[in-house]
Order: structure tokens, then C-alpha cells, then sequence
């Protein structure tokens, strides 16, 4: 029997000021925990066509039956509606968030309704309070904000303090919440959803412990997956360079978004690579509660604030997604000026490759002469020339300082509706897109997945690898569904996705059957699919339909590894996807 | 030859909590973070880096001298053994262990003592921590 405290619910009502733990093992028991119970909590919770800015948009957390238990399944699953693209909003954070939830005792976390006055939420284990955040309320950077509640709550050392930034706070629709200063709920605007129910951070505190019946079996599972985690190669990339060893090779096969994706090759990639970044910058690299292979790439950067040597050094996470979003989309070279720009955005509490993919447009616009110096409040960006142009545009848009920066607040889509340049606007479904330029899978992907991102079904592999082995539409569109379904397994339990290869669905199944629960890998393919449709409906509900996304021109004009794309062929792969996924009941052309 | 575990290269700590992970599953048969006698926290701020806290098996241990009961003994070489039974409970241990060593079980009311096994070293992936004999000392 698996430990009862993964059913409990702890629901929280900020306009009440209320909260209560109900005990949820129908869900649970179903869709095991993680992405399959949130959506069925965001069904429960979002009423359909709420505004997601509105007190009814609810933010759900939840963690598996296998968090805190077993290495790497180390991540937290956030779903609410998204103030980006409007409809399905999902995102996922490590750092301490899943351990200390599930060890606070419980699987799922419901906020509800909004606050009037700015407040944070304080969970030790069963003891629930909400506190003023006025004094926190403004606070120039997300940094500070985390330092200030470790001194002020317990549980140094295991806990997780979330929060957002400035971005959250002034509704900027891809705000993002910052977890442990150097994780994040990065994507679709969790920290606009915080901002406005005036919910600045939530620390969790969690002492409790999960008993196991069956040490024995359980012990056999966990230091084989522990053995094949640290002591074969199979996860070694995540932990040598990180993500950002992505850099070279995808700029080598031409799939590295550059200055807004007018081009896929950036010759000064090897700048801004995993390689020079570690060689130059690497300070230390750590990793998520209960993850032995840390990932999480931390840079020191000495930077001079004064004559005579007067220097500061800062600590500085870095990764592919924001080398490519703040690096060759803007057309930076420079190494020590992508750290300073990502160092910035996670002071605002900006979620990277929004904010870089929107300066990427704007600095087109601006060039075309769409805006001018008056909208960008006499800043001239040019493509990677100074930093400081872009350091100050990212601040401005945090603090939505004009109508220009508040258009580019509400992201790409919104801005290019108003000021021209949709053909250049690099979004799907209302979200900017990430760094993969590698053909018609990762793109068929970014329409079709429930986040519109390459999260949710890697089109980028499958691009990769039909480069080696050429392979038909078809089958690309079928390992994309199916990719889908694996992941909405994993991200159920929540298995950090590095892990993929380690947590292949027999040794999950086995995993869970020391826990008592029991599940074949039909059932596992089915519950996945199962969730792959709930999304589905959401998004349907909400008023996404794949067939009629809107696909910029740029995606057909910059050839990728396999040349160019044509509009026809993409929208046959969605059809394709469609049918494939069987959701065709869901959408309709 | 006494064992004791040893913290050798604190700034590897990649603050996974595998070791405590370790401790906790062996010795309560659970997974938490509460009862381990390996213990990880970060140095304020995970910019920081890591602390890990472990029994450093004192020569002469001042934990044993503080226990009115004897239930704490001094380990011929250095450490101590703890009998549970004679225990009553008073915390003085937990005081006098300067280096937080001694973690308090709320849930039992008890002590937790390392056990030098080093089982809590064979799942650190970074060798921040390693069994090391420590009868060198002895003979000092
Ligand atoms: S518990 Fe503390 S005082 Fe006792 S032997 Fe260990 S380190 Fe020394
Ligand atoms: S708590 Fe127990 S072991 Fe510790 S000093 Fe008191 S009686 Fe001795
Ligand atoms: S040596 Fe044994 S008892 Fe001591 S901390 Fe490690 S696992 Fe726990
Ligand atoms: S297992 Fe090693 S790296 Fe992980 S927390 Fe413990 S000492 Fe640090």
C-alpha cells in the first residue's frame, strides 16, 4: 500500500483567507498524480472562458507517488489557465518544490480566489498560514525577495520558497515564478496568475516522512535506477555541459533560431556555447532534491561597477533554452553579456524564451521601421550590439512602462496584432517559441502540444534523428503522439524528463509495484493517452483548434536541416497528428 | 579498525540529499528528510554551496560525558554507541554535540547517533563523503 498522505488535497481560498485538506484518492488512484491529477483539478477548478487574470483561474501544484521516493522524480507539475495564450497552462520546477510538498504531506495543492492586499502563503506541513507580503510587495529583484523569507521562515535547508518578480507582480503575461533562485515554473505566465490573486511566495516546509512496507523490494528498484543514474553514461550530458552542450551541434545543422530566426546558423555560437561557458564560467553545478546527477549549471560573473577595481560577482543559472532566447535570437556573441541578460530576467521574474523571442521581434520592428524611437523610449536595439539596450527593455516591459512595452508585455502575438509584423512574430498558439529550428516534428509539435512548446512531445528528436535516418510524415507524426503519451506518463509521476531514458514505462511499472500500485504498460500507454485528450479538451474548450493556428512566414522562409517547409505539408502533419492522437472528436477541422 | 564517515570535499556537494535519503531508508526503513544522522543543508542561500553534518567520532566524546545514563558510550577508538533502553530522553546529548551531530527524532523522542556503517557514502555520486578508518588516531 502506497502512503496515504499522496491523496491529500490541501485546497487554499485566498479571498476567504480559508483552507482545508480533503483527501482526493479517487483522483490519485486513477491518474496516479502529477499531470494526470492536475488536469483533472484544473477541470474541476477553471470555469470555462474565465479571464485567467480573474480570481476563478486556479493554481494547482501536485506531485506523484513516486516524489521524494525515488531519484530524479524531483519535479513539481503547476497547471492553471494560461494569461498567454489563453487556454491550457501547464509548467514544471524542481529545486526543493516536490520533496517538500510530499513531505509536508500532501499530493496536490489548490489555490483559489485572490487576495486584496499583497500575502504569501507559509505551509509547515499541516500548519497552513497566510501572511502579509506588503513590505515584499515591489522588491526590485526575485533574489531579494528569497533572501528575506529565509530569514523570516523555518526550515533552512529543506524547503522551497517560489515567488514571483516585478514580471508577476505587473501581470506581464509570461511572468514566471522563480523556485530556489535558480529553478523556475518558467513558461505561459504562472507569475501573472500569482500577481493577480496578490500572491507574491509560497515556502514550503515538509519534515514529514513516507514509510515503506516493503523496504526490500523497494531498496532493489531504487539503487538500480540509482546505479544506472550515476554510474553509466546515460544521463552524463545533463551533468558534463549541461543542456547547453545543445549549442554547437544544433548551430552546426543549422536549427539555432538567430536574430529572430532570420537565419538558423549563428557564427559566433561558439561564444555563447556549453563548452565556453564552462571552460570561462562555470562556477559549480548542483541539483534538485533527490536528483544525484546535478544538473543545474551555475556561472560566476565578475562584473566592474565602479573604477578601480570595484567589483561584483554574481551567480548565475544558465542553460541552452536562455543562450538561444537571449543569445542568438537577439544575435549576442558574447558569453559574459547572455549571463547578463539572463541574470537580469530572472531578477524581474521574466520567463526567458518569451522574453527574448519578444525583444527578437521588436528589434526586427524596430529595423523595419514598424516602431520607432518614440515606442521604445529612445532605446535602438540592434541584433547583439549593446546589452544594455536590452537590459533596459526587459525591465521595461516588466514594468509595462509604455503602451509599446505593455503590448510586448502581453507577448508576441499581441504586440504584432498591434503594431504589424505577425509574418515575423515567432509564436504558436500564443507562446514564443523555443530553440529548435530542426524541422517539420518539432514544429508540427510547438501547434500541437498541450503547452504549444517543445516540451510536450521533443519534435526536435525526432527531426534529429530522421536526419540520420530519413523517415515519412507519418511516422514522424506517430512517434510524436506517441512521445506525447510517455511524457504525460512520466510528468504524472513527475519524473524529471533527463531522466527519460532511465525511466523506460517497464522500470516505472516496477518502480510503482513496490509501492503497491499496480500498472501494466498498457495502462500506462492508456492513462497517457487518457491525459493526452484531457488537455486536448481543454484547450478545445477554451477555444484552440490546431487547424486554424496561425503560422508565421519566417517558419517557411528560414530553411531548416531538412529544408524548407511549406504550409501545406505542416498543415497535413497536423491533421495527420490529429488523427493519429484520436482527437478528432476534440478537434474538428 | 573504527570507521567513522567523513566530510572530504564539501564543495562538490551538489546538495542532492542522496546520503540523507540513504540513512533514513536504512535505519527507519522510510524516505524523509527528518531522520538521518547524516544531515545537508545549504550555507544560506544555495549560491552558497552546501553543509553537511555528521557524527565526527570524538576521541573523547562529550555527547557520552553529558549522558546521565550511560545510555550513550564512548566506541573504543572514537564514537559512541547509543542503548535506547537505558535513554530517558534528556536531550543533553543533543546539547552538548557542538557540531549538531545528534539529530532529535520528534516522532520517538529520541536521539539519532550514527552508526559509522557508511552506507549514507555509497550513494554520495560527488565523494563528498567516505568511510575512513580512523585507527591512526588512536595511536596518538
Ligand atoms: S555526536 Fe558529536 S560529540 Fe558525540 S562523538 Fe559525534 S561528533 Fe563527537
Ligand atoms: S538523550 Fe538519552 S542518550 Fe542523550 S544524554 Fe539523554 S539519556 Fe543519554
Ligand atoms: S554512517 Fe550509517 S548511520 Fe551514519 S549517517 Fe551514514 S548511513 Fe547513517
Ligand atoms: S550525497 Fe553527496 S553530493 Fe549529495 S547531498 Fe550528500 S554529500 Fe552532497
Amino acid at each position: 500500500m502506497t502512503d496515504p498522505s499522496i491523496y491529500n488535497v490541501l485546497y487554499i481560498d485566498l479571498t476567504e483567507g480559508k483552507h482545508e485538506v480533503q483527501e482526493r484518492r479517487d483522483l490519485f488512484e486513477k491518474y496516479l498524480g502529477g499531470a494526470g491529477v492536475a488536469v483533472k483539478l484544473l477541470e474541476e477548478e477553471c470555469p470555462k472562458g474565465v479571464d485567467p487574470l480573474s480570481p476563478e483561474n486556479p493554481i494547482i501544484f501536485t506531485v506523484g507517488p513516486l516524489t521524494g521516493l525515488f531519484p530524479l522524480a524531483s519535479k513539481t507539475v503547476a497547471m492553471f489557465k494560461s494569461p498567454l495564450t489563453r487556454n491550457f497552462g501547464e509548467s514544471h520546477a524542481g529545486g526543493r518544490s516536490a520533496a517538500a510538498i510530499r513531505f509536508a504531506g500532501y499530493g496536490a495543492i489548490v489555490i483559489r480566489g485572490a487576495s486584496r492586499n499583497p500575502v504569501y502563503i507559509s505551509i509547515v506541513n499541516d500548519k497552513v498560514k497566510i501572511k502579509d507580503a506588503t513590505t515584499l510587495w515591489g522588491m526590485r529583484s526575485s533574489y531579494a525577495v528569497g533572501r528575506v523569507l529565509r530569514e523570516v521562515e523555518p526550515g533552512a535547508g529543506k524547503r522551497t520558497i517560489m515567488r514571483i518578480g516585478m514580471a508577476g507582480e505587473n501581470l506581464v503575461r509570461y511572468a514566471n515564478v522563480v523556485v530556489e533562485s535558480y529553478r523556475h515554473f518558467g513558461r505561459l505566465g504562472l507569475g501573472a496568475v500569482f500577481g493577480s490573486k496578490k500572491l507574491k511566495a509560497i515556502v514550503i516546509v515538509g519534515t514529514r516522512s513516507v514509510k515503506i512496507d516493503d523496504v526490500k523490494a523497494y531498496t532493489k528498484v531504487y539503487e538500480e535506477i540509482y546505479k544506472e543514474v550515476t554510474e553509466t553514461g546515460v544521463m552524463s550530458k545533463y551533468h558534463v555541459l549541461g543542456t547547453s552542450e545543445n549549442v554547437l551541434p544544433l548551430n552546426m545543422l543549422g536549427a539555432l533560431p538567430t536574430r529572430n530566426l532570420m537565419q538558423a546558423r549563428f557564427e559566433l555560437a561558439e561564444n555563447i556555447s556549453g563548452e565556453t561557458l564552462a571552460e570561462k564560467y562555470l562556477a559549480k553545478k548542483i541539483a534538485c532534491t533527490h536528483c544525484p546527477i546535478g544538473c543545474i549549471h551555475l556561472a560566476s560573473l565578475r562584473i566592474a561597477f565602479a573604477p578601480g577595481h570595484e567589483y561584483e560577482t554574481l551567480i548565475i543559472p544558465y542553460d541552452y533554452e536562455p543562450i538561444y532566447a537571449l543569445g542568438s535570437m537577439l544575435g549576442i556573441g558574447s558569453a559574459g553579456d547572455v549571463l547578463r541578460l539572463i541574470e537580469k530576467i530572472e531578477g524581474l521574474g521574466l520567463d526567458a524564451i518569451s522574453t527574448g523571442v519578444v525583444m527578437a521581434w521588436a528589434t526586427e520592428a524596430y529595423q523595419r521601421g514598424l516602431i520607432t524611437e518614440r515606442e521604445t523610449m529612445r532605446l535602438r536595439p540592434n541584433w547583439g550590439e549593446d546589452v544594455e539596450v536590452y537590459i533596459r527593455m526587459a525591465e521595461r516591459i516588466a514594468r509595462r512602462a509604455n503602451e509599446f512595452y505593455s503590448a510586448l508585455a502581453d507577448g508576441v502575438e499581441a504586440a504584432a496584432s498591434k503594431y504589424g509584423g505577425l509574418d515575423f512574430a515567432l509564436t504558436c498558439g500564443g507562446n514564443e517559441i523555443p530553440g529548435y529550428h530542426t524541422g517539420p516534428a518539432a514544429l508540427v509539435g510547438f501547434i500541437t502540444g498541450p503547452r504549444n512548446s517543445h516540451l510536450d512531445s521533443a519534435g526536435y528528436s525526432i527531426d534529429q534523428k530522421a536526419l540520420v535516418k530519413p523517415m515519412s510524415d507519418e511516422e514522424m507524426i506517430k512517434q510524436l503522439v506517441e512521445e506525447e503519451r510517455v511524457r504525460n506518463v512520466l510528468t504524472s509521476l513527475v519524473i524529471c524528463l533527463f531522466a527519460r531514458g532511465i525511466y523506460k514505462l517497464d522500470r516505472v511499472s516496477r518502480a510503482l509495484e513496490t509501492l503497491g500500485i499496480r500498472r501494466s504498460l498498457e495502462e500506462l500507454m492508456q492513462l497517457g493517452a487518457e491525459i493526452q485528450r484531457a488537455k486536448a479538451s481543454f484547450k478545445a474548450r477554451e477555444g484552440f483548434n490546431p487547424y486554424n493556428v496561425r503560422i508565421a512566414k519566417r517558419f517557411f522562409e528560414t530553411p531548416t536541416p531538412q529544408g524548407r517547409l511549406t504550409e501545406e505539408r505542416i498543415m497535413r502533419m497536423i491533421s495527420m497528428y490529429i488523427d493519429a492522437a484520436d482527437l478528432k472528436d476534440i478537434y474538428r477541422a | 579498525m573504527p570507521h567513522r564517515v567523513s566530510v572530504v570535499g564539501i564543495e562538490r556537494c551538489i546538495g542532492c540529499y542522496s546520503c540523507m535519503f540513504a540513512c533514513s531508508r536504512l535505519r527507519f526503513n522510510e524516505v524523509g528528510m527528518a531522520r538521518s544522522a547524516i544531515q545537508v543543508r545549504s550555507a544560506g542561500g544555495i549560491e552558497r554551496g552546501f553543509i553537511v553534518i555528521v557524527c565526527r567520532a570524538c576521541i573523547d566524546p562529550p555527547c557520552a560525558k553529558s549522558c546521565p545514563t550511560s545510555a550513550l558510550k564512548p566506541r573504543p577508538g572514537g564514537g559512541v554507541i547509543l542503548n535506547e533502553d537505558k535513554c530517558t530522553s534528556c536531550k543533553s546529548c543533543y546539547e552538548a554535540c557542538i557540531v549538531r551531530a545528534i539529530v532529535w527524532d520528534d516522532e520517538r523522542d529520541k536521539p539519532i547517533v550514527c552508526r559509522y556503517c557508511g552506507f549514507c557514502t555509497k550513494f554520495c555520486p560527488h565523494n563528498v563523503i567516505a568511510l575512513e578508518s580512523i585507527g591512526r588516531e588512536i595511536l596518538v
